[in-house]
């Protein structure tokens, strides 16, 4: 699905921080993410990504500021439901499988919800993820495109609304790598999930997203279109980057 | 060697002959250490995964509490137990039914249950925080409730937990000071197998507490197997 500006907000992110202490990781203005597009998030390491996926995830609270999901707005005292909670789910750069079999983690998330078998969702999902033939495999005993793969599988089983995407193929093959953006993309245009992808490989931020924008030292340099982040950026800290200048 | 030998042949022919004495002793030790560790159990697990996993004002000292009744000498725990029980104790003069008399098993259950409880929280904390913490948010960015995360650690802790249930139920069933104080040692009625051994040894019948500790040791043994398969690993694994 290509981001489009009549799309209704998925999330609305007002004067958002995140402090940990004294130490404020995360400083955003303004941010607004849109139902169905694919926004990816670059910049260097320790500029806030990461904090900002949990916090969209509603795994942490806000220091201060709101964040708006779907029309609600939620905070450390109006936390999301799990209702709400489970619209959004998260594949991390390392995924930490159970010790089980890769069938029970894929239906992990289902059995959480109270479905007992969905052993044909499971069966369905890593069909899509290309990896059928690993059911009964026992989950520890995979390679790390192969877990990357599954946690894939576990997340884009539950259906959400959002999938949350942090460094995804870092340190994977090129054919993981195509496997798993042909999978996202797919799930973004077949069922319209929004996609929030962080990642530090801006190659891909330019396969994928339909905006991009760059994050530094906790804030938001600039969001823009795909074609305008990477042709003709407002600010000059997004040319740099897109270049491969050393900004920080 | 003479004695080990005699022991060995004694251990034989009272299991197999089913001596009732010997039975009785045999189903007494695992009716209040079985009890005992069911107890710990239903408390130890659920406050080693709370220690595990929460982040509180004074988690510390509850911690280091919590390692100083791991080593907590039996017998005190026996003294202490004692001292609550008796007639003029705390909990023995409020004459309540429910509150076991001294010298009786249901004292010594209380005994164990203290001693126990240590172990099974303490390993189980151990081997919680021993799970990948990336687990926890990985399993709540899938939708679990705080409940479902704790369980799936858990879970995942499993060769841990029951290391910790093996380790409160060997604390137990080879402790002799707090069953000796509490319950007294009476024939047919608190008499089990480690007070036993101590009898038979006193009164120079070596060859019977021979006999009585390798009973005691098989079913350790016996015991710490089953836990293992119930695992679903043998112990080669």
């Amino acid at each position: 699905m290509t981001y489009s500006a009549t799309q209704e907000p998925c999330f609305v992110l007002d004067g958002v921080t995140k402090s940990y202490g004294e130490r404020r990781v995360l400083d955003l203005t303004q941010l607004t993410i849109f139902s169905g597009e694919r926004l990816a998030l670059v910049g260097p390491s320790g500029s806030g990504k990461s904090t900002l996926l949990r916090l969209l995830n509603f795994l942490e609270s806000q220091t201060t500021g709101a964040i708006r999901f779907q029309g609600q707005a939620y905070d450390a005292q109006h936390k999301a439901p799990l209702e709400v909670r489970r619209k959004i789910t998260m594949v991390s750069q390392r995924p930490v499988l159970l010790n089980s079999s890769v069938t029970d983690n894929v239906r992990f998330g289902l059995r959480l919800r109270g479905e007992r078998d969905a052993r044909d969702q499971a069966l369905a999902a890593l069909e899509q993820v290309g990896l059928p033939g690993l059911a009964r495999q026992p989950a520890r005993t995979l390679s790390g495109g192969e877990a990357q793969r599954v946690a894939l599988a576990r997340a884009m089983v539950l259906q959400p609304d959002v999938l949350l995407l942090d460094e995804p193929t870092a340190n994977l093959d090129p054919y993981n790598v195509g496997v798993i953006e042909k999978t996202v993309r797919t799930l973004n245009e077949q069922q319209g999930t929004t996609i929030v992808l962080v990642t530090h490989n801006v190659f891909q931020a330019h396969r994928l997203a339909d905006r991009v924008g760059l994050m530094m030292d906790g804030r938001l340099v600039e969001v823009a279109e795909v074609e305008q982040f990477f042709e003709t950026p407002t600010d000059p800290r997004t040319g740099a980057f897109v270049r491969g200048e050393m900004i920080y | 060697m003479d004695e080990l030998g005699s022991g060995l042949r004694q251990a034989t022919q009272m299991i197999f002959g089913g001596d009732a004495a010997l039975m009785e002793i045999v189903w007494l030790s695992l009716r209040v250490s079985g009890v005992a560790l069911a107890f710990a159990t239903l408390i130890g697990i659920p406050l080693g995964a709370f220690l595990g996993l929460r982040r509180f004002r004074g988690r510390r000292l509850t911690v280091a509490l919590l390692y100083t009744g791991m080593g907590f000498p039996p017998v005190v725990v026996g003294l202490f137990v004692y001292l609550l029980l008796s007639r003029s104790g705390p909990l023995g003069q409020l004459g309540w039914a429910f509150i076991p008399k001294l010298f009786t098993p249901g004292a010594m259950v209380i005994a164990q249950t203290i001693i126990a409880v240590p172990l099974v929280a303490g390993f189980t904390m151990a081997a919680v925080m021993g799970v990948d913490p990336q687990l926890r948010q990985q399993v709540q960015s899938l939708g679990a409730t705080d409940w479902q995360t704790t369980l799936a650690v858990l879970g995942e802790a499993r060769i841990g937990v029951i290391v910790a249930v093996i380790a409160g139920f060997g604390g137990i069933i080879s402790e002799v000071g707090a069953v000796m104080l509490v319950g007294g040692n009476i024939e047919g009625k608190t008499r089990v197998l480690t007070t036993a051994i101590v009898l038979e040894t006193r009164q120079g019948s070596f060859d019977l507490a021979i006999a009585l500790g390798l009973i005691l040791l098989g079913i350790t043994f016996f015991i710490n197997v089953v836990m293992l398969r119930l695992q679903g690993r043998t112990l080669e694994a």
